[in-house]
């Protein structure tokens, strides 16, 4: 759990999506950017959207039961509505005859949105190298997390979330969204 | 793009009159002159929570009814028999735990039986080796009926027997991660064999978890089964008649709960079947509810087929001593030359099976799972081709869904407890 | 016990004559041919009605390439009553690859058939709904059929043949079916053209260059825009 989040003393040197608080100062009161406190309301309610194909979304229901819970982490509303979630947890084969559906749910899925490809057969085809399997997800959608194993354990879907958390939290979000405007 | 129209109430006679242009705006509650009467047509995407995999059936609705069900299949296609065909025969067990991936275990069994069938050596099993796999193929059907039950109660509504049911099925992933390496997909058995042999302790885990499943039975049934919601939504639900259950060539818990008294392990015995003593649950009305309470009673018979297992089971080897078929031990195949030739042919080439062709049914959790291997000799086979009984199962749609309502589709899909990775195949 | 199932085979036999070849064992299983294609709705009629076979098994396709009939689709019986199994089999070549269907005798025959069209191109006539199950419609290849390679083929049509080639870097490498020592039967790279029922036939590899295998020139892994 306590892998790189960065510690509070170290804040003040990092970029501009961290926030600063101390205690002796402010007491109760965080001083912070609007960002960051976005990005930390984001990072700790990540919503998944579970597009489970195939064996790996058997240890997706895993990870969401009682022992690997993933409710610690924010996520254990699992709707499968694509526009109420954050990330689409590609766990499963993708076939070509799938792959039409799984690009039209990410489309729907509003920003900002994330992709974590579960398991060999979604990050590139697993033992699948056959005429109907997509080899990769990656080839329809843009992934940001690949997780290796078939099935991965859940406690390495876990450590996915995590990372996902850090990579959220170092992404500028007003910028972003003033470029675009 | 929207141009206004105005909201007029109209009688359906008067709406099906009216002609409307193609590229006009579908507004709800108007169709174009081709439908008749109030139809909808609803598409239970391929993403859906209930479906229980990729599934897809497009329902022609009218009103809540339903009209006319076509399922499309085949969302999870990934080619096992054409790749069956470029690999040896144990680099496909692999596979084969993928096929029904809820019940790893029983489908390694089946595929080792139907191999060691297409080369006659089913007779020369240790005696080890077939109560390990008895107890494999019992484990794999408590794990199904555990997940198909509790992702079924979520479904129809009751979220906790979801979550006590996944509690036991972490324990048997603890057992079978001891016992063969992985939680999940356990590549177990071997032609000629298992992988490994049982770890010390590894039985007393297992008589233990015999204890405690039983405990989790009795709480299921103590939220589900006189629940009034529950039979609410179940009984009298799809009712699959005796005549439909034969003709459509459906297998397991599915046919036994329209009254066939027919189960594999008991008709055509196999392995160490026959010495065991344990029941066959049998259904009498053939709605949902009925094969809920079979599922559960299934689930009991398993646990006493395990204890008596345990109780019976032998030392010995556990593969058969031929070093062409199971590889030799590794020690042998380091020092002596004929094992190290045995053990190179068996990697490289694989087992030689015969030429002839074969077919073996296994009682698997969700029905009649089979192999039909057409060998023309050597390590790989000419045909493989998997009768899955999910594929079968699924077919009974069209003909059961028209005349219910749309939310009975949900309680329908799981009570016949199906799983895609097994129908795409 | 085979010996019901022999004693089921002779009986069917015995009303069919020379539509039905004789009933051959193997594993203790009983297999009977049916020369002539155009009548297995006929046999298996009467297997369901006569002999009790209630609940097909299966219905599988093989494809013989190099021979002919290139087609063989075997039908697995069984019956509740008695508990006992049948096989049924019948050919058909690759210029005219029809049969009856017999989903008037079983509707479990109507998906099995459907994915027999599906991955062999067997066609059946009668059917009432004979389209592609597992692969989508309007694809243009039968992938069963022993010279699709197992990793794809690119097609002309992109519309609705859009799959790429699964990268194998030059074919599966593994051993042959029927061959006849361990010297035939040596793991090679296995190009679906060259393939056959006589291993020692088999050109040796023509071009190394293996080009039509691994074509990787797909779509570049999609880069996350930041």
């Amino acid at each position: 759990m306590a892998t790189s989040y960065p510690g509070l003393e170290s804040s003040m040197d990092k970029k501009s999506t961290e926030y600063s608080y101390d205690s002796k100062i402010e007491g109760d009161v965080i001083v912070t950017r609007i960002d960051a406190a976005l990005r930390w309301f984001q990072k700790n309610s990540i919503w998944p959207m579970p597009m489970g194909l195939a064996c790996c979304a058997i240890e997706l229901m895993a990870a969401g039961a009682s022992r690997y819970d993933i409710s610690r982490f924010g996520a254990e509303v699992m709707r499968f509505s694509p526009r109420q979630s954050d990330v689409m947890i590609v766990a499963g084969t993708v076939t070509y005859k799938m792959a039409l559906a799984v690009r039209r749910i990410y489309d729907q899925m509003a920003e900002p949105k994330w992709v974590i490809a579960m398991g060999a057969c979604a990050s590139t085809g697993g033992m699948y190298r056959s005429y109907s399997v997509l080899q990769g997800v990656d080839r329809i959608l843009p992934v940001d997390l690949y997780i290796a194993g078939c099935p991965p354990r859940p406690e390495a879907l876990l450590d996915a979330l995590m990372r996902l958390q850090e990579k959220m939290s170092k992404q500028p979000l007003l910028a972003t969204q003033k470029k675009v405007a | 793009m929207a141009e206004s129209r105005e909201i007029q109430v109209r009688d359906a006679g008067a709406l099906a009159s009216i002609p409307v242009s193609p590229d006009a705006l579908p507004v709800p509650g108007e169709e174009s002159a081709e439908l008749r009467g109030d139809r909808m047509i609803l598409n239970m995407g391929p993403s859906h929570p209930a479906t229980h995999g990729v599934l897809r059936i497009v329902l022609e609705l009218e009103g809540e009814q339903i009209i006319k069900a076509s399922p499309e299949v085949g969302y999870l296609h990934r080619g096992d028999e054409k790749i069956a065909e470029n690999m040896t025969y144990t680099q496909f067990v692999p596979y084969t735990d993928r096929l029904d991936y809820l019940a790893p275990l029983a489908n390694n069994v089946a595929y080792a039986l139907a191999v060691e069938k297409a080369m006659g050596i089913d007779k020369d099993l240790p005696e080890r080796t077939r109560y390990i796999r008895v107890i494999c193929a019992e484990l794999g059907r408590i794990q199904s009926h555990l997940l198909g039950l509790g992702s079924y109660a979520m479904d129809v509504g009751a979220m906790t027997v979801f979550l006590h049911t996944f509690t036991e099925r972490e324990k048997i992933y603890n057992l079978c991660e001891s016992l063969t390496g992985a939680r999940f997909t356990t590549s177990y058995t071997r032609i000629g064999g298992l992988a490994r042999d049982l770890p010390p302790g590894w039985t007393d885990a297992l008589s233990r978890f015999c204890e405690e499943v039983q405990i989790n039975f009795d709480e299921t049934e103590t939220l589900l089964s006189r629940n009034r919601i529950f039979m609410d939504r179940t009984q009298g639900v799809g009712v699959i008649s005796r005549e439909a259950a034969i003709d459509y060539g459906l297998s397991g818990p599915n046919c036994r709960g329209s009254g066939i008294e027919h189960d594999l392990r008991k008709s055509n015995p196999y392995l160490v079947y026959d010495q065991l003593d344990f029941d066959v649950p049998v259904g009498s009305t053939g709605d949902c509810y009925d094969r809920y309470i079979l599922r559960i009673e299934e689930m009991r018979q398993s646990v006493r087929i395990i204890r008596q297992c345990l109780d019976r089971l032998p030392g010995g080897p556990i593969n058969v001593p031929d070093g062409k078929i199971a590889l030799p031990p590794k020690e042998h195949v380091l020092t002596r030359m004929e094992e190290l030739i045995h053990h190179f042919i068996n990697v490289t080439q694989g087992v030689n099976v015969p030429a002839g062709e074969t077919y073996f049914g296994h009682e698997n959790p969700k029905g009649e799972l089979g192999f039909y291997i057409n060998s023309r000799g050597g390590g790989t086979p000419y045909r493989l081709k998997i009768r899955s009984p999910s594929f079968t199962n699924l077919s009974i749609l069209p003909h059961l869904l028209p005349g219910h309502m749309v939310s009975d589709v949900v309680a329908i899909l799981g009570s016949l407890d199906f799983v895609m990775g097994e129908c795409d195949r | 016990m085979a010996g019901t199932a022999r004693e089921l085979a002779e009986r069917l036999k015995s009303r069919f004559n020379t539509a039905l070849s004789e009933p051959v064992e193997y594993r203790g299983e009983i297999t009977l041919v049916v020369p002539d294609p155009q009548r297995i709705a006929e046999v298996c009629s009467a297997a369901k009605n006569d002999c009790g076979f209630d609940f097909l098994v299966d219905i599988t396709g093989i494809d013989n390439y190099g021979e002919d009939p290139r087609f063989t689709i075997v039908y697995h019986l069984y019956g509740y009553s008695h508990c006992q199994a049948l096989r049924l089999k019948t050919s058909v070549s690759e210029e005219h690859p029809e049969l009856p269907t017999v989903t008037g005798v079983w509707r479990a025959a109507d998906w099995h058939e459907r994915e027999a069209y599906d991955m062999m191109g067997i066609r059946f006539m009668g059917h009432p709904d004979l389209r592609r199950i597992l692969m989508w419609e309007g694809y243009p290849d039968f992938p069963l059929r022993k010279d699709f390679p197992v990793s794809g083929r690119p097609s002309n049509v992109p519309e609705v043949g859009f799959t790429r080639t699964a990268p194998l870097e030059g074919g599966p490498f593994v051993t042959v079916a029927g061959g006849k020592d361990t010297i035939a039967r040596e793991p090679r790279a296995r190009k679906p053209d060259t393939e056959g029922p006589e291993p020692k036939d088999r050109p040796e590899h023509k071009d190394n260059s293996s080009t039509s295998q691994s074509a990787t020139g797909g779509a570049e892994p999609i880069e996350k825009k930041q």
